[in-house]
């Protein structure tokens, strides 16, 4: 079993996987900041933090930029908060095979609208934004923070649910320009899009028409990438870390997302438990009122915890648990997340 | 009553508790499941997950003497946009539209479309509620997405409109939009946490809510606060002073939380209590209800 210390020491990315709301933004940047104190050079890309954390850290606005966060020292500190649009964007302009095609697609309405909802391109381009960073050299460790989403694990599957929806069949068919291929697509296809059409407006359909049409050719580039970051995933310098909460609901996700990791690419390596009660010890004998009932009520949320952890410990072997405790309020600067560090790497 | 609230909060809970004080009182009441994911069925004690069809949580006098009938179903995006297509005359092609991702790609040329759909449904079984249609609802909970993606889902309608598409989708924008419009139809009741982050966020979506949704917001709930304990800690020592210093820090800290969301949204706010249960279930419930109606009434009242 190796600890979270050494993970911090040897891999080159780690991947903080868990629900929404159980300090994961906190969790990725106290590794990475412990990282940068024992000289390596780390950087943490954030998702969506929480506004003082994201002040900690020097960030200011998305950013697809690292810029290094001051006063750090040791191997220093690096930050950004993943623009996933500009991302995107650039991911587009890499792979368009001309200068009129990269436009033609960042032009498109369908297009534009898809870094926002479409599901799974955030996940993408954090993937995306880890594999440029890692191959950049600059680092010695990537730390990762997922987007929050219901199921941690729906960022394994993104990028195939991305290059699906590029790959889309029917729009494909659309494309076709002559009329012997209109036949091949069928008179039932052409009923469908005729269907779509009255239902939300023609100029949707020949948006997507045109999105596809200037998509060709671009897709290799995409799965190519695709391929080379799930590689990465399942190298042996990578690791992922689940952040959960002593609660039920999101233990139970836990060893759902580390179950379906394992299938796919590799298995979680550390598991970080944060806002957990401490615990006073059961009611001395004799003891009553106020004070009784507090340590009887303090005493029973830690128990209830703590029955929890264990269950995700014994369902994990393999992966050591650090619990980190409650703490006062939110994180507001480097002080806060050292202290959380102390609490992790103690 | 639209619950929202960021995740983790109890908008579950929450939900659950204002339906059965509105059961209670006397109200057939349904709750709507969105993301098609909860502990619902577990808090009333039931083990059946939920489904398109209305499951009855709790029969009529169940509560209560005099208590209604409270049910509950989901309304996914996906459930919503299938029986859409149903009602007008498209069952046939709507497995193939899902089958083939097309769906996907319609979903994301217009933002917003997924959460129409899942409003229109609402306001369908709202305005049967409002016709007193036999067995129909008398009040309706929703229990909504989560924060940031509640101002989306709530705005969609607007946002459609913008964006001008033509006939049904924008039919039931408009439909949608006066629904949520009407404060004697429908209001948001938001809930948070005293903590930090929760208050601010609950803030900004009240505000954003208010702004870009048009949209009357009910008391704010704020849920899982501790019981408040005068500690005496004078001879105390060990382990019950550590436990006592630790329980009296927490507790200023909720109470200064509770004071800033008072003097950053002037709403009424209602107070629930942290449970020192392990799983919430019936009991529980009965607790929480205890302490909510009494509270919503007096809000109401002002």
């Amino acid at each position: 079993m190796s600890s979270l210390e050494q993970l911090v020491l040897e891999r080159r990315v780690i991947i903080c996987a868990g629900p929404g709301g159980v300090g994961k933004t906190t969790t990725a940047a106290a590794i990475a900041l412990h990282a940068a104190r024992l000289g390596r050079r780390s950087c943490v890309v954030t998702i969506d933090p929480a506004k003082r954390l994201a002040d900690a850290l020097g960030l200011k606005e998305l950013t697809n930029e690292a810029s290094p966060v001051e006063g750090v020292g040791g191997g220093g500190l690096w930050a950004l908060m993943l623009d996933t649009k500009s991302t995107f964007d650039e991911v587009v302009i890499r792979n368009a095979g001309s200068e009129e095609q990269a436009r033609a697609i960042l032009d498109n309405r369908l297009y534009r609208n898809i870094s926002g909802a479409l599901g799974g391109t955030q996940e993408y381009m954090a993937m995306e934004k880890l594999y440029e960073l890692y191959q950049s050299g600059r680092f010695d460790l990537v730390v990762v923070d997922t987007p929050p989403t219901r199921h941690a694990l729906e960022f394994l599957d993104a990028p195939g649910r991305l290059l699906r929806f590029l790959n889309n069949r029917i729009f494909r068919l659309l494309m076709m320009p002559t009329r012997a291929s209109l036949r091949a697509v069928g008179v039932a296809t052409q009923m469908l899009l005729r269907t779509v059409s009255k239902v939300v407006g023609g100029a949707m359909v020949s948006d997507a028409v045109a999105f596809f049409t200037a998509f060709e050719g671009m897709e290799q580039g995409f799965r190519d990438r695709a391929a080379k970051v799930e590689q990465l995933l399942s190298d042996e310098r990578t690791a992922f870390v689940v952040v959960s909460s002593p609660r039920r609901d999101a233990t139970t996700e836990a060893v759902y997302f580390a179950d379906r990791l394992r299938e796919s690419a590799g298995s979680v390596e550390a598991i970080v438990v944060n806002r957990m009660f401490p615990s006073f010890g059961p009611v001395p004998e004799g003891l009553s009122g106020p004070l009784a009932e507090n340590l009887e009520q303090l005493d029973r949320v830690a128990g209830r915890e703590e029955r929890y952890v264990e269950e995700l410990a014994r369902r994990l072997p393999g992966a050591p648990v650090v619990r980190v405790p409650f703490l006062a309020g939110d994180i507001h600067d480097l002080h806060g997340l050292d202290e959380i560090a102390r609490w992790m790497f103690p | 009553m639209i619950v929202a609230g960021k995740g983790g909060v109890g908008k579950t809970t929450v939900s659950a508790t204002l339906a059965y004080v509105a059961a209670r009182a006397g109200l057939r009441t349904l709750i709507v499941e969105v993301e098609g994911k909860s502990g619902l069925p577990e808090l009333f004690g039931r083990n059946e997950a939920l489904s398109y069809e209305e499951t009855v949580l709790l029969a009529e006098g169940e509560a209560g003497r005099g208590a209604a009938e409270l049910r509950a179903r989901t309304l996914t995006p996906d459930d919503a946009l299938v029986e859409y297509l149903e009602s007008h005359g498209l069952r046939r092609v709507s497995k193939r539209l899902s089958s083939t991702g097309t769906l996907d790609v319609v979903a994301t040329a217009i933002p917003g479309i997924k959460d129409i759909l899942v409003l229109g449904k609402v306001k369908q079984l709202e305005v049967l509620s409002a016709s007193g249609a036999e067995g129909a609802p008398e009040f309706i909970v929703v229990d909504a997405p989560a924060a940031g993606h509640a101002v989306s889902f709530l705005a969609s309608a607007y946002g459609l409109l913008d964006a001008a598409p033509v006939g049904p989708i924008r039919a039931q924008a408009i439909e949608v939009t006066s629904l949520l419009g009407d404060p004697a139809r429908c209001q948001v009741m938001l809930v948070t946490i005293p903590e930090e982050t929760p208050v601010n966020e609950a803030v900004d979506t009240a505000f954003h809510l208010e702004d870009r949704a048009g949209v009357k917001l009910a008391p704010i709930v704020v849920n899982a606060v501790w019981p408040h304990l005068d500690l005496v800690m004078d001879g105390s020592e060990g382990s019950v002073r550590a436990a006592a210093e630790f329980r009296s820090q927490r507790q200023a800290l909720q109470e200064e939380q509770i004071a800033r969301l008072a003097s950053m949204l002037p709403l009424p706010q209602v107070i629930l209590p942290f449970l020192f249960t392990t799983e919430l279930g019936r009991g529980d419930l009965e607790v929480l209800a205890e302490s909510f109606a009494p509270q919503l009434a007096a809000a109401e009242g002002r």
